[in-house]
């Protein structure tokens, strides 16, 4: 493997700026990882063709002398629901597939504006539905660490691009947990920004008031040099807010140099951190890095979130209500499928024959049980109900952020589950999301790291910090402080014990695909 | 909500959700919704335990009001970038089968 | 199709009680849409006036246009409403081809404006208190053409075209309370009412109100109730009525046809109907049922509008008198007589008049124009006069009458090449050479002309027999193509005579 593709993109961009390394040279070098292993890892549903010559743009503009972003000729992978004017955007189903919009997701915008190279696009649970990305009409994206076992869901192909070092860093989006579990799978990093902080005008919709875009990748400095880059105000979402945000970059880097952990109230969340469905090997690398981090000087205080327990049943009305209604656009006439019944039919016919070929199985359960929470004479006690919920978890969230700096749980209750081992039975997929659904629910941000191996089955174990809403930058610092400071204990990084994949390198640069 | 009405949901309930959301599905899809469905259900009421009529409703995470955008005109597509995805059209109009209903 | 059965008007008034609701829809006249940045523009070509908003692609979002939200509110205002503190949208899902998101961006429990009331005034100036139950914001959908089949209907039609270009653009749509105590005056007061709406939303200058372009629509509910009966009868919808003259003929067939039902024992089916234009008639479309779950909620994607006391304050401070004070004014200041004016009004040309006259016309010039040739001509193509012409290009014809330079019957002649479309009455006057020769130089020729071909006219008229001076008149009059001002020619002729 390319040395180049293994470095976080920080030490590319350096790279970069010293004239070390060409964009177009690191593009090549992930583009060859990509043609060398993901046919076995299936992160990708489609690589940009145009990448090196974007690459080749960069390198010019920066030979002329341009000014441009730190970040600039660095390449980046894009989840399949953000819009991009230059490749496919199917969100993983089969209602879209070959469909390109005739516009940008403003996130793509300010990638290509930074001068970013869109390698290309991610692997995802069709419409973001799952835990697994078992759930893409175009198969599922296998875990590097384990090529038998999920990626996670639904950033799966995100997160596994960064794990496989097919990209140093990737979007991804989070309606309930799907890049900070995915991330938590792969052992790699991946944020939740606070609603509103990064636009979601181009982001496919799951559920409107849940969804947020964010970065993924190997480490904490790499996710708020991303975050920098797409994060701020944007007119084209009206929940987007207006905030100044400080510089994460610059947050990540302090944190990495300074005892952040002196006097920190690092808050255990009861109800997130333990009980039924934990596995062993998470609990206990989750006491680790706990111990860990009041060695460096934080106070672990228990704070109490009772409401917690209604998150996933109200996060399950929420959800597909929403979706129902966003998702009712797929209908055959604009864009997408079309899918005519034998012997013709009437428009309604033909919508209805669409989308019963066109959506999967996850899909049309949502649909179904969202058209029902919203219906008459169910509406007040199911969709009316969970939005009261949310009114009780933001309240225990705001008790709890009377107790402790930031809040902390494992980024999931276990480790990877093999494929196939939880794809029928929805209820038990539902719960891969109990730690990480909370955030959605109140709006607060959330950021997820590896914090080492379960000694049962070797696969990684990540943490989750949350902080009150607006204070990512918090995360930021928190989060790169506790990565120094495993990293320094363990001597290495964890992403570095990852499987290298190089059986499949070896077998495609043999078959000449190197 | 009490107990029972899970045990309520019945194919043809959920033969009705299916075209209000329009999708078609096969007798056995329709079966095995019916059971899922009336399971998920089950699981999510829940809800309804804590949901008390005291408890104000929250539809956004973050507070927001009087987001608005002044009236000026900004960049329209092309007919043609408008059609390109579209699956059937006549070069400026999107084109669907017979209506046989009526207008809204 | 059997022939409905109607019954005769007034009996249908003996048994029944007429109630009346309505739902009027006003489009705003806002340069961009509701949610979009796109123009809101009416006549341009199909999908030119979109952008991802208003075809619903995947990812997009709506962002509300703030001078749509000043715009309810001024009308909630001038409705005598109630702005609520909050306001929230929310979606009405259902799914059809011109609606881009197969949902509707509304609002449902926490509409922006509530409890009002008009005061409508009928012919004889009697004044009805119509109760308004709420006025709110949503956007409207596309346009469809059904193609195949006979009449370009849906029925029967092969296939349809959606055209997104409408989708998108603001509505307010006024929903009354029902309305009772109309009694025989139902289908005047329905005409009126709508009348008014469209007098006030004009006044207000937040929507050209044209109905023929569907500026203004009207859904009409009708229900009859066996007179001492206190429970409300069923009621129908009839949708899309979209002049004032239909709303008045729909509601009266509406009252015989259910009272034909009711008197026979049969029960009125909860429906939406239709009206039809050509045969004055509606007919049965779909029945009320559990398709109508609209699973309504609040609307994610947006915020809740607050309106701040100050805004209220501003637009408050800038509404226009109220139409029934309006007309009272306008009366007065014009000089009409009960009659005239009353004719204008059922014409539903006032605002056509208003408008003439504040482009400088005389009122009696602006109502003779509107209230004869111009109604003429629709009359016979049996369309709406606005849809004809506009008061700017009425009172540019009436300034080149007062100025000589047209004739009435040129001025006839140039309107007809205004309503053809041919340019501004200036253009048409230019491009057909219509000018009024008021050049007496060109006229003394001609004068002298005539009078030498017919020598004895000016002996006849030196002896009295003025009216000899018709043949030189006519014959002058001939010879300038009818382009001079045949007074004039008189004056001239006289003149020669006299000298
Ligand atoms: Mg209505
Ligand atoms: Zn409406």
């Amino acid at each position: 493997m390319n040395e180049l593709t293994r470095m976080p993109a920080s030490e590319q961009a350096r790279l970069l700026a010293d004239r070390e390394v060409s964009a177009r040279e690191l593009t090549a070098a992930h583009l060859d990882r990509i043609a060398a292993v993901d046919e076995q890892v299936h992160a990708f549903l489609h690589v940009n063709e145009r990448a090196l010559e974007v690459a080749e743009s960069i390198d010019a503009r920066r030979a002329a002398g341009e000014a441009v972003g730190e970040l600039a000729g660095v390449p980046v992978a894009i989840k399949d629901v953000l819009c991009t004017s230059d490749m496919p955007t199917t969100a993983a189903s089969r209602i879209l597939e070959g469909w390109v919009p005739p516009y940008d997701a403003t996130v793509v915008s300010r990638l290509r504006e930074a001068g970013l190279v869109p390698l290309g696009k991610t692997n995802m649970d069709e419409f973001a539905m799952g835990s697994s990305t078992e759930h893409s009409a175009y198969g599922p994206t296998r875990n590097p660490w384990d090529l038998e076992r999920i990626p996670g869901g639904s950033g799966g192909g995100s997160s596994a691009a960064v794990a496989a070092f097919e990209a140093a860093i990737a979007l991804g989006s989070d309606t309930g947990g799907s890049i900070r579990q995915p991330a938590a799978v792969t052992g790699t990093v991946g944020m939740k920004p606070t609603y509103g902080g990064v636009s979601r005008y181009g982001a496919i919709a799951l559920a409107s008031s849940l969804d947020q875009v964010g970065p993924v990748s190997r480490t904490v400095l790499d996710s708020a040099m991303l975050h920098d880059i797409i994060g701020g105000h944007d007119p084209r979402d009206s929940t987007s807010l207006t905030d100044q945000w400080p510089s994460f970059t610059e947050a990540a880097r302090a944190g990495a140099r300074a005892e952040a952990f002196k006097g920190l109230r690092v808050g255990v969340v009861k109800q997130l951190s333990g009980g039924e469905g934990f596995q062993a090997g998470v609990t206990q690398r989750f006491e680790a890095a706990l111990t860990a981090m009041s060695d460096a000087g934080a106070e672990i205080v228990e704070v109490d979130a009772p409401n917690f327990e209604y998150a996933i049943a109200a996060y399950y009305l929420i959800l597909p209500a929403e979706a129902s209604s966003n998702l009712a656009k797929f209908d055959s006439v604009r864009f997408g499928l079309r899918v005519t019944p034998e012997g013709g039919g009437t428009v309604e016919d033909v919508m209805s024959a669409t989308r019963a070929a066109g959506f999967g199985d996850e899909v049309k359960r949502r649909v179904i049980l969202g058209t029902y929470a919203l219906s008459a004479g169910y509406y007040d006690a199911y969709y009316g109900s969970a939005q009261k919920v949310r009114t009780l978890i933001q309240r225990d969230f705001d008790a709890a952020f009377r107790q402790a700096d930031v809040l902390v749980s494992p980024s999931a209750p276990t480790t990877a589950f093999k494929l196939g081992e939880r794809v029928d039975d929805p209820l038990a997929m539902y719960l891969n999301d109990l730690t990480t659904i909370p955030a959605n629910l109140a709006g607060v941000p959330g950021i997820a790291l590896p914090i080492g191996l379960a000694p049962e089955d070797g696969l990684p174990v990540g943490i989750q910090f949350m902080a009150p809403q607006r204070a990512d930058a918090r995360l930021y610092e928190v989060g790169a402080a506790l990565e120094s400071l495993l990293e320094q204990a363990w001597g290495h990084t964890l992403i570095s014990q990852a499987p290298d994949l190089s059986l499949g390198e070896m077998l495609a640069a043999t078959e000449g695909a190197v | 909500m009490s107990e029972s009405s899970t045990a309520d949901i019945t194919a043809e309930q959920v033969a009705h959700l299916a075209h209000l959301a329009r999708i078609d599905l096969t007798p056995e899809e329709l079966q095995r919704l019916t059971g899922e469905l009336a399971q998920i259900v089950h699981a999510v009421e829940k809800v309804t335990e804590v949901a008390t009529s005291d408890i104000p409703a929250t539809s956004h995470p973050v507070a927001l009001h009087n987001v608005f955008r002044p009236d000026v005109v900004g960049a329209t597509l092309s007919t043609e970038a408008a059609l390109a995805g579209a699956p059937e059209h006549d070069g400026s109009r999107f084109k669907v089968s017979a209506i046989l209903g009526e207008e809204q | 199709m059997a022939k409905t059965d109607l019954m005769d008007f007034d009996k249908a008034l003996e048994l029944f009680e007429p109630v009346l609701g309505f739902e009027v829809h006003v489009e705003l006249s806002t340069k961009t849409k509701m949610f979009s940045d796109a123009p809101n523009i009416f006549g341009a070509e199909p999908n030119t006036a979109i952008t991802p908003v208003c075809l619903g692609l995947p990812g997009s979002l709506p962002v509300v246009n703030e001078q749509a939200v000043r715009y309810s509110i001024s009308l909630g205002l001038a409705l005598g409403c109630e702005i609520a503190e909050s306001s929230r949208f929310a979606r009405k899902n259902y799914f059809y081809p011109d609606l881009a998101k197969n949902y509707q961006i509304s609002q449902y429990d926490e509409p922006i404006a509530f409890d009002g009331s008009i005061e409508v005034e009928l012919e004889d100036g009697t004044l009805v208190t119509v109760p308004i139950e709420r006025a709110h914001m949503e956007e409207d959908a596309g346009k469809l053409t059904h193609v195949g089949g006979s009449t370009g209907r849906i029925q029967g039609a092969e296939y349809s075209l959606v055209d997104y270009n409408r989708a998108g653009v603001p509505l307010v749509e006024i929903v009354t309370r029902p309305i009772f105590g109309a009694e025989h005056r139902a289908p005047e007061l329905a005409k009126a009412y709508v009348s008014t709406i469209r007098d006030l939303v004009r006044a207000l200058g937040i929507s050209d109100a044209r109905m023929e372009r569907g500026n203004l629509r009207c859904d009409a509910n009708v229900s009859l109730r066996p007179r001492g009966q206190e429970r409300l009868g069923i009621r129908t919808e009839t949708k899309n009525v979209n002049s004032l003259r239909s709303v008045e003929r729909a509601v009266r067939y509406e009252i015989q046809r259910q009272a034909a039902i009711l008197a026979k024992g049969g029960t009125i089916v909860q429906e939406t109907r239709h009206w039809h234009e050509d045969t004055g008639t509606t007919s049965a479309g779909r029945p009320k049922s559990d398709a109508d779950d609209y699973r309504y909620f609040p609307e994610p994607d947006l915020l809740p509008v607050v309106p701040s006391a100050e805004l209220i304050k501003e637009l408050r401070a800038a509404l226009p008198e109220q139409p029934v004070a309006m007309r009272r004014r306008l009366k007065a200041d014009w000089g009409f007589n009960d009659q005239e004016f009353r004719d204008i009004v059922n014409a539903g040309l006032l605002t056509e008049v208003l408008e003439t006259t504040q482009q400088g016309a005389a009122a009696f010039q602006a109502r003779k124009w509107w209230m004869g040739e111009i109604l003429r001509i629709a009359n016979a193509r049996d369309v709406e006069p606005s849809s004809l012409v506009t008061p700017h290009q009425v009172s540019e014809l009436i300034a080149l009458v007062e100025s000589g330079d047209l004739t009435d019957r040129l001025a006839r002649e140039v309107l007809e090449g205004v309503i053809a479309g041919e340019g501004t009455p200036e253009e048409i006057v230019e491009a057909r050479g219509l000018k009024v020769v008021s050049d007496d130089g060109a006229l003394i020729a001609a004068i002298d002309e005539a009078l030498a071909a017919q020598p004895d006219v000016l002996d006849k008229i030196r002896s009295g027999k003025v009216q000899a001076a018709g043949a030189v008149i006519g014959a002058v009059m001939k010879a300038m193509r009818g382009q001079a001002d045949a007074a004039r020619v008189r004056e001239l002729v006289l003149e020669r005579a006299g000298a």
